[in-house]
C-alpha cells in the first residue's frame, strides 16, 4: 500500500515546509524558554560549585547571602575556624551593583575575598586568562561575560582596579557576570559614602552632647572613627574537614555562634525553590501558552488542509477506503509537520537563538527529549479535530445532486 | 440473468418521516446484463441520484430487493456486513468530474482500488498500465492529474471504475464537462469496456448527445422508472 501522507505532502511539499518551518519557530521559542530556565537554575547551582563552600555561615535568621541581605562581623571566622571538622573558613561580601569602565558600565556582583590562595572558600576556581589577586587592593579579577579584558581599568565607587585575571561562568543567580576584588576594598564599597555625607555625619556626631563631652576628650575621636570603617560581611563560607559531615559541623556552628548555617542542599533549595521560583513560574506558564499555541496552530493548519481535500476523501470513502487509512493520512501528516517543526526548532533554539540571549540558555538533551514527545502528542491531540471532520464526511458528496 | 449484471425490484427510498416524509424512489425496477451499456435519464429532482446512491451502497433504501450477480445485496435491509468492501470490489465508480487524487500519479491513482483491496502493489500497477492501454493513456501513465487534459481525466477516471473488474458500473453524468466528440468517445470506450469486461454500465445522463447512443433507456420521474427502447445508433 502507498503512504497516501507521503504523496499528499510530496505534492506540495513547499506548502508543508514553510508551515513546518512557522511551527519550528514557535517550537525554538518553547525550547529556548525552558533553556533560560534550565540556565537559571545551573547559574544558581554554578554559584554554589563555584565558591568552594561546603556551609554558608550567615546572619541569624535570614535567607542571606544571596536571597536576602546577611550582616555578620568580619572577625567572626576565627572563631568558626577554629571549630571541629572545619579546614578553613573565609569572609566573603556580595553586592550587585553597576562597575564602570570608561563610558560604559556593567551590571556585576561584586564580590570581596579574603587574602589567601587559590581554592580557599570564594575564590575564583580556575582562571582562563591572567592571574589570581595578589595585592590588598585595587586589582580585580572578572568574568569573560562582563566583558572586560586584562589590564582594563574599572569604577567600582571611587576606587579603580585593575583587572589582572579572566574567570568563566562565574555568574550570580541572576546571571550577572561576577567581579573579585579584594575583602578589605569590597566592605569599604559596601559602605563607602561621598565626602559630604561624611562631613555631616561627623558634625551630627559633633552635635550630639551624648558623643562630645568635655571631659572626655578622646570619645569624639574614637566614634568617628568607628563610623569610617565596615566591620561587617555578609557570610562566612566553610569547608568542611574530610571525615566530617557536613550538618553535624553546621549544627555546631548554629549552637555555638547563634548563627543561621546552610548546607549545600538547604542554599540549592533557597536559590532554586525561593529566589528565583518566581521567574520559573513565569517561565512555567509561557511554556503552558506556547504549548497551547502551537497545539492551536498545528490543529488549524491539518484542519484547514484537510477542508482543502473533502471532496478526495469522500471518493476515498466511496472507493472503498477503510476510515483508519483516512485517520492515518491526517495524523502522519500532522505528525510529520511536527517533526519539521522540531527539527527547525531544535536547530533555531541551539544556533540562533541561545548564543543572542543575554542569559544562559541550557538546552538539555532530555529536555529536547520530553519537547520531542510533547510536540508529538500535541500534533496527535491536534489532528484530532481534522479527523472528527473527516469522519463526518459523507461518501454520497462524491456523488453529484 | 446469470454471473453478472444488476436488478433491482421494487426499490423504494423514504426521506424523513411523519407529514415531511419524502418518497424520493417509490418502486424502481430495472435490469441491466452483463456487457449492457444503459441510460438512466430524468428530469432534475426526479431520483436519478437518489436511485445512484442506493445502488452504489452508499444510502440504505427504505425497502425492495437488489441482487447483484447472483448475490442478494439488499432485501428490505442490507444481506452484507461491509458496504465498503461491496463497494471497493463490486461497484464501479465514475462521476460527473475525474475526481482524480491530485497527489497520485496516473497510475497509483487507478492501482489504488486493487491496492485497497489487498493485492500487491506491482499487480496492483500492472492491472492499470493493461488498463491504459485500452483507454489509450498509456503515455501518461507517470502524469500527475493536473497534467492530463479533460478527456484523459475522465479516460483515466474510468479505468479507476473498471480496474477492480466489478459486475456493475454506475456512472454519473460522465460526459457533462466534454465537447461532443469526446463525450461520445467517453462512451465508445465505455461499450467496448462493458462488452471485454461483461460489466453491467448504468449511465446517469440527460446529456442529449449521448441519449440516442443507448440500447435501452430508463427513465425516472417522480421517483418511478418507466423503461423504453433507445436509438441504439452506437457510436463508430
Amino acid at each position: 500500500m502507498i503512504s497516501l501522507a507521503g504523496r499528499d505532502i510530496m505534492h506540495a511539499w513547499g506548502k508543508f515546509v514553510f508551515t513546518g518551518v512557522g511551527l519550528g519557530l514557535l517550537i525554538g521559542i518553547t525550547l529556548s524558554m525552558a533553556g533560560i530556565y534550565r540556565g537559571m537554575v545551573d547559574d544558581a547551582k554554578v554559584l554554589l560549585d563555584n565558591s568552594g563552600a561546603d556551609l554558608w555561615v550567615v546572619q541569624k535568621d535570614t535567607l542571606g547571602p544571596y536571597a536576602e541581605s546577611s550582616s555578620i562581623y568580619d572577625d567572626t571566622w576565627r572563631s568558626i575556624r577554629s571549630m571541629p571538622g572545619v579546614a578553613r573558613a573565609a569572609n566573603v561580601t556580595y553586592l550587585t551593583m553597576q562597575v564602570r569602565q570608561g563610558e560604559r558600565d556593567v551590571r556585576a556582583m561584586v564580590t570581596g575575598i579574603m587574602a589567601d590562595e587559590p581554592g580557599a572558600p570564594g575564590w575564583p576556581p580556575y582562571l582562563v586568562a591572567g592571574r589570581q589577586i595578589t595585592r590588598g587592593h585595587y586589582e580585580a579579577v572578572a568574568d569573560l561575560a562582563s566583558g572586560f579584558k586584562l589590564g582594563d581599568r574599572l569604577q567600582i565607587r571611587r576606587n579603580h582596579y585593575t583587572v589582572v585575571g579572566l574567570t568563566r561562568r562565574m555568574v550570580s543567580s541572576g546571571g550577572d557576570p561576577m567581579v573579585f576584588i579584594p575583602l578589605k576594598d569590597a566592605q569599604e564599597a559596601q559602605f563607602l559614602k561621598d565626602n559630604d555625607a561624611i562631613r555631616q555625619q561627623r558634625r551630627r556626631t559633633a552635635e550630639n552632647p551624648a558623643f562630645n563631652r568635655p571631659q572626655v576628650p578622646d570619645l569624639l575621636a574614637a566614634i568617628i572613627a568607628s563610623q569610617s570603617i565596615n566591620p561587617y560581611v555578609n557570610a562566612v563560607l566553610v569547608q568542611i574537614d574530610s571525615g566530617h559531615a557536613a550538618e553535624k559541623v553546621a549544627a555546631s556552628i548554629r549552637r555555638w555562634k547563634r548563627l543561621t548555617v546552610y548546607t549545600r542542599a538547604q542554599m540549592e533549595a533557597i536559590l532554586i525553590g525561593k529566589l528565583i521560583a518566581t521567574s520559573a513560574r513565569q517561565i512555567a506558564m509561557f511554556l503552558v501558552i506556547l504549548s497551547i499555541v502551537s497545539a492551536a496552530i498545528v490543529a488549524f493548519i491539518i484542519y484547514t488542509l484537510t477542508l482543502g481535500k473533502i471532496r478526495e476523501i469522500a471518493v476515498l470513502k466511496l472507493i472503498g477506503t477503510k476510515n483508519r487509512t483516512i485517520i492515518g493520512l491526517i495524523m502522519q501528516q500532522s505528525i510529520a509537520l511536527g517533526l519539521i517543526g522540531f527539527v527547525v526548532g531544535k536547530i533555531t533554539a541551539t544556533l540562533l537563538m541561545a548564543p543572542i540571549f543575554p542569559k544562559y540558555v541550557l538546552l538539555e538533551p532530555m529536555d529536547s527529549i520530553i519537547g520531542f514527545i510533547a510536540v508529538v502528542v500535541i500534533c496527535i491531540l491536534a489532528s484530532i479535530i481534522a479527523i472528527h471532520a473527516v469522519l463526518k464526511v459523507d461518501p454520497a458528496e462524491a456523488i453529484g445532486g | 440473468m446469470t454471473g453478472k449484471g444488476i436488478r433491482i425490484e421494487g426499490l423504494r427510498k423514504r426521506y424523513g418521516s411523519g407529514d415531511t416524509a419524502v418518497d424520493a424512489l417509490k418502486g424502481v425496477d430495472m435490469q441491466v446484463a452483463p456487457g449492457e451499456v444503459i441510460g438512466l435519464v430524468g428530469p432534475s429532482g426526479s431520483g436519478k441520484s437518489t436511485l445512484l446512491k442506493c445502488l452504489g451502497a452508499v444510502i440504505e433504501p427504505s425497502g425492495g430487493r437488489m441482487i447483484l450477480g447472483d448475490e442478494v445485496i439488499y432485501d428490505d435491509g442490507w444481506k452484507v456486513n461491509d458496504l465498503r468492501a461491496l463497494r471497493r470490489d463490486k461497484i464501479g465508480f465514475i462521476f460527473q468530474a475525474p475526481y482524480l487524487i491530485p497527489f497520485l500519479d496516473v497510475t497509483d491513482n487507478v492501482a489504488l482500488l486493487p491496492m485497497l483491496a489487498g493485492i500487491p502493489n506491482a499487480e496492483a500497477r500492472s492491472r492499470a498500465v493493461e488498463l491504459f492501454k485500452s483507454l489509450d493513456v498509456e503515455h501518461r501513465a507517470k502524469a500527475m492529474p493536473s497534467q492530463l487534459s479533460g478527456g484523459e481525466q475522465q479516460r483515466v477516471a474510468i479505468a479507476r471504475g473498471l480496474v477492480n473488474r466489478p459486475p456493475v458500473i454506475l456512472a454519473d453524468e460522465p460526459t457533462a464537462p466534454l465537447d461532443s466528440e469526446r463525450a461520445l468517445a467517453v462512451i465508445r470506450i465505455l461499450n467496448d469496456m462493458a462488452r471485454k469486461l461483461e460489466t453491467a454500465i448504468i449511465v446517469v445522463t440527460h446529456d442529449e448527445k449521448i441519449i440516442p447512443t443507448f440500447k435501452r433507456i430508463y427513465h425516472i420521474r417522480d421517483g418511478v422508472t418507466y423503461e423504453e427502447a433507445g436509438e441504439g445508433r452506437g457510436v463508430e
